[in-house]
């Protein structure tokens, strides 16, 4: 028999005030295999940890149970605890009595009498626990980042300039993602292409660095150290190779459509380079609208084209690299403002959003940077902004704040003024939210120094009268209804996740939450890792962000990927699955419940009564192998057990349980 | 007018806010004051209190002061504040509840409102829908103001927009079983 030892713990007054932790070690001792049991205030703190330690040597301990918090907060404590004293780290157990018990029980009795059980329940199991070896798996020492906005690049940057090789995936045409569309940002007002097109070009020339541009992920396989990725790079009709970028074939293409870049207010060719400052600078042919792609006529880029670059016949091609850790930082998408029926948003050409606003008052924008209606090209005089347009907003199921409108409606407040002084901006808002450095003394210039008037109230409806737009609102402090006049209304749309963002969540296993935003693994503690192992998040993927935060995030998120990629080698999961093929029926179950790939189905032949069998059972990769426990439930023969979470011990908590 | 004492008339009210809550499905601890309601309302111009500033009321607890307001009888019911809340609050369902405690307490602040109400009621009643003439005409005697918008009525009444006797409902129990039901939910007079 296991000699077992028992530590109940105070956690101060946590579990003290509801649980009698004296008594639990007390009634402890008597249990099968106790040969020592005590209770402390903190097990968790150095006096504690020692006192554990001094107990496994003097009582010559096989194995221990720890009643205290949850294994989530401290198991590798303890298990690092026994392991200092030269047990086998897997010999130890925690229990509950802190949620479980004492957080749920406001009385004594109850606490203490559950706590007794649940520590009985630890007891029977650590008689039958085994120890477990953990095995190390090589680290293929190169990162993946996908989404090439200011998180990505930066994020790449930060990973390259540590030593490792990163491929940058996006999947549009050109580096940039949505800060590239932007005019000038907040609180300093630089330029924004000023200061991305430095990092785009810094990431580009990194010799750590490979962008692949125009190419989505398609499939993830493998595990921590080694995720084997299938990229698709769309067929971009263009030999980027032989393309010296010189621009003929663009300036040629008879085809002209509006510009996505542009937010529909200009115009681009079939074959085209978004904009141009992009990385690389290299033109694409959008097959949708190219005359040749469709109708088999035209061509003339190819005949223009001094390199011979133009190759109708590229198709899509699916490549697989193996890299050690992944960051993603897929981005959002602006919020869609046809959702606001009452603004007539889609419907009123003079109804735009805050990014139509950036590429109206940008020098290289459809205006050259002058602020001009798309209706009729008026200068506008009177300007609206209303803010939260898709932010807190549970009618049209957007409970969260966007955290940029508040900001980049002062800057548009402000530059309005600076562009067209005579103007008046007015101001719908609900809160002004300015938590950032410096943000506070930018709202307020933008009120006192550029004339913003600030409205405290949602508008209800916007319609038209003649050129005019009149916005209906309620100024909530004076508690009137109030109407404008006004040439342009600029919606501050908040963000939303990217539309496919699911999907992408499924082909890396990452979880997300009800509206999309990818989910950290701690919100507090572990903001940057998902909850699969190696994956991390990086900007505004994982909920609306500002570009100082993404920034930050992201060069966080590197410090974890290269964190990781320094490593040797990583080790291995020992709370693995394992077949028992005396009992499997190779029905195949467990292969297909399995969320890691982890289970493959072999043949072995047995000898049966003096001849050879063969059989079908199945086998796991303990490479891949993540312990969740899915296939033994599964299993209908009782063939699948979790190492440290057999069915045995499992039966035993239960019967420890039962027998009381 | 002294300040509102805040700590007692919040407390005070609290079982009529759980009331509407309950019975009627409007938490107005959501509400945050944005006046998007009281911006799209078509009746706001003829209210002394906004529909924001009605529901203001009812989360400061001022209910009695609410249930005195012209406002809640000046609601059409068109329900366009619910439509467009942001916080679901439904502010129509709000002033509905006031209207149907204003008349429970026997505090009805606008009397020809009042009046105009139970005749449509009765109206509905009896002939399972509105008889516009018949309402008018009662309106005007109990309200003793006999020509009041008579002079519209010929050109109506050639138009066919106006019917002398009522058209009635073909299933008369059935409304019978809604009146009786609804009194049933709200336990009033109404
Ligand atoms: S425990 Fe089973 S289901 Fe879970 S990863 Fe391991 S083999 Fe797959
Ligand atoms: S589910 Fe069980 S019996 Fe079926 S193949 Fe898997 S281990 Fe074997
Ligand atoms: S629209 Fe809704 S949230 Fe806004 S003030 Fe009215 S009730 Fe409150
Ligand atoms: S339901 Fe009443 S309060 Fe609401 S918008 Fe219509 S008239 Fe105004």
């Amino acid at each position: 028999m296991k000699r077992i030892g028992v530590f109940v713990c105070h956690c101060g007054t946590n579990i003290a005030n509801t649980v009698d932790c004296a008594k639990v070690a007390e009634t402890a001792k008597d249990f099968p295999g106790v040969v020592f049991a005590c209770d402390y205030k903190y097990m968790c703190a150095e006096p504690g940890q020692v006192m554990i330690q001094e107990a496994i040597r003097e009582h010559n301990l096989d194995g221990y149970v720890v009643a205290a918090c949850s294994p989530r907060m401290h198991e590798p404590t303890f298990r690092k605890c026994a392991e200092r004293a030269g047990m086998n780290p897997y010999m130890v157990e925690q229990v509950n009595i802190r949620e479980q018990c004492s957080w749920v029980h406001a009385d004594k009795t109850k606490g203490t009498d559950k706590s007794i059980d649940i520590t009985r329940m630890g007891v029977a199991k650590v008689a039958q626990n085994e120890p477990l070896f953990s095995t190390t798996i090589p680290v293929t020492k190169r990162a993946l980042v996908i989404g090439a906005g200011i998180a990505g690049i930066q994020a790449a940057i930060d990973i390259a300039d540590a030593g490792y090789p990163v491929t940058l995936l996006d999947r549009e045409h050109s580096m940039g993602g949505k800060m590239a569309q932007v005019d000038k940002t907040f609180p300093t007002l630089d330029c924004s292409a000023c200061i991305l097109t430095p990092k785009m070009v810094e990431a580009a020339q990194h010799p750590n660095i490979e962008i692949v541009t125009y190419a989505e992920v398609q499939a993830v396989d493998g595990f921590v150290g080694n995720f084997d990725v299938t990229i698709r790079k769309k067929a971009r009709y263009v030999d980027v190779d032989k393309c010296t970028g010189c621009g003929l074939c663009s300036e040629k293409c008879p085809k002209k459509v509006a510009s996505e870049f542009e937010m529909n207010l200009g115009t681009r060719k079939a074959i085209y380079v978004p904009f141009p400052q992009a990385v690389p600078n290299k033109p694409v042919i959008d097959a949708k609208n190219c005359r040749f792609l469709v109708e088999g006529k035209c061509g003339v880029c190819k005949k223009v084209c001094p390199t011979g670059a133009v190759d109708f016949e590229q198709k899509d091609e699916l490549i697989v690299e193996r890299f050690g850790s992944i960051v993603v930082a897929t981005g959002f998408e602006q919020f869609d403002i046809s959702k606001y029926e009452e603004y007539g948003a889609g419907r009123i050409p003079d109804v735009i959003t805050g990014l139509h606003l950036e590429r109206l008052m940008n020098a290289s924008g459809p205006t050259m940077g002058k602020i001009k209606r798309p209706s009729d090209g008026k200068v506008p005089e009177k300007i609206v902004f209303i803010k939260c347009v898709g932010s807190r907003d549970e009618a049209k199921g957007r409970s969260y704040c966007s955290r940029a409108c508040c900001m980049y409606v002062a800057k548009h407040a402000t530059l309005i003024k600076e562009k067209i002084p005579t103007s008046k901006s007015y101001i719908f808002y609900m809160d002004v939210r300015t938590a950032g450095k410096n943000y506070e003394e930018f709202y307020t210039r933008a009120q006192n120094e550029y004339d913003a008037q600030y409205v405290r109230g949602r508008v209800s409806k916007i319609f038209q009268v003649g050129d005019k737009l009149i916005v209906r609102g309620e100024d909530s402090l004076l508690g009137r209804p109030v109407e404008i006049e006004a040439d342009l209304v600029v919606l501050a749309a908040g963000m939303d996740p990217q539309q496919d963002a699911k999907d992408l969540a499924r082909t890396l296993g990452i979880s997300y939450d009800q509206h999309g935003w990818f989910t950290e693994a701690h919100p507090k503690l572990r903001p940057v890792e998902t909850h699969t192992a190696g994956i991390f998040l990086a900007g505004a993927c994982q909920g609306p962000k500002d570009i100082p935060d993404s920034v930050a995030q992201a060069s966080a998120a590197a410090v974890k990927a290269a964190g990781l990629l320094s490593k040797k080698e990583l080790t291995a999961e020992a709370q693995t699955a394992r077949c028992d093929e005396a009992y499997c029926s190779g029905c195949g179950l467990c292969v297909s419940i399995c969320p890691y790939k982890a289970i493959e189905l072999k043949r072995i032949s047995e000898r049966v009564h003096g001849g050879t069998r063969e059989r079908q059972v199945s086998s796991v990769n303990q490479g891949l192998c993540q312990g969740c426990g899915a296939c033994s439930v599964a299993c209908p023969s009782s063939a699948m057990n979790l190492k440290g979470f057999s069915n045995d011990q499992i039966l035993a908590e239960v019967d420890a349980l039962c027998q009381r | 007018m002294g300040p509102v004492q805040l700590s007692t008339t919040v407390v005070s009210s609290q079982g009529f806010r759980d009331r509407l809550k309950e019975a009627y499905g409007a938490d107005i601890s959501l509400c945050y004051q944005c006046g998007k309601c009281s911006a799209g309302c078509p009746a706001a111009f003829a209210m002394e209190h906004t529909v924001r500033q009605i529901i203001r009321m009812v989360q400061a607890g001022l209910i009695q002061e609410a249930l005195h307001t012209y406002s809640i009888w000046a609601c059409a019911g068109c329900e366009t504040c619910s439509s467009r809340c942001p916080r679901q609050v439904d502010p129509a369902k709000v002033m509905e509840a006031l209207r149907i405690e204003a008349k429970n307490q026997g505090l009805v602040s606008d009397q020809e409102a009042d009046l105009f109400h139970d005749l449509f009621l009765q109206s509905v009643q009896s002939n399972g829908r509105l008889h516009e003439v018949g309402l008018m005409a009662r309106f005007n005697i109990l309200s003793r103001q006999i020509f009041k918008d008579a002079i519209h009525a010929p050109g109506l009444l050639s138009q066919g927009k106006l019917s002398i006797l009522p058209h009635k409902n073909q299933n008369p129990d059935a409304v019978a079983r809604i009146f009786a039901n609804v009194k049933k939910k709200r336990g009033g007079n109404k």
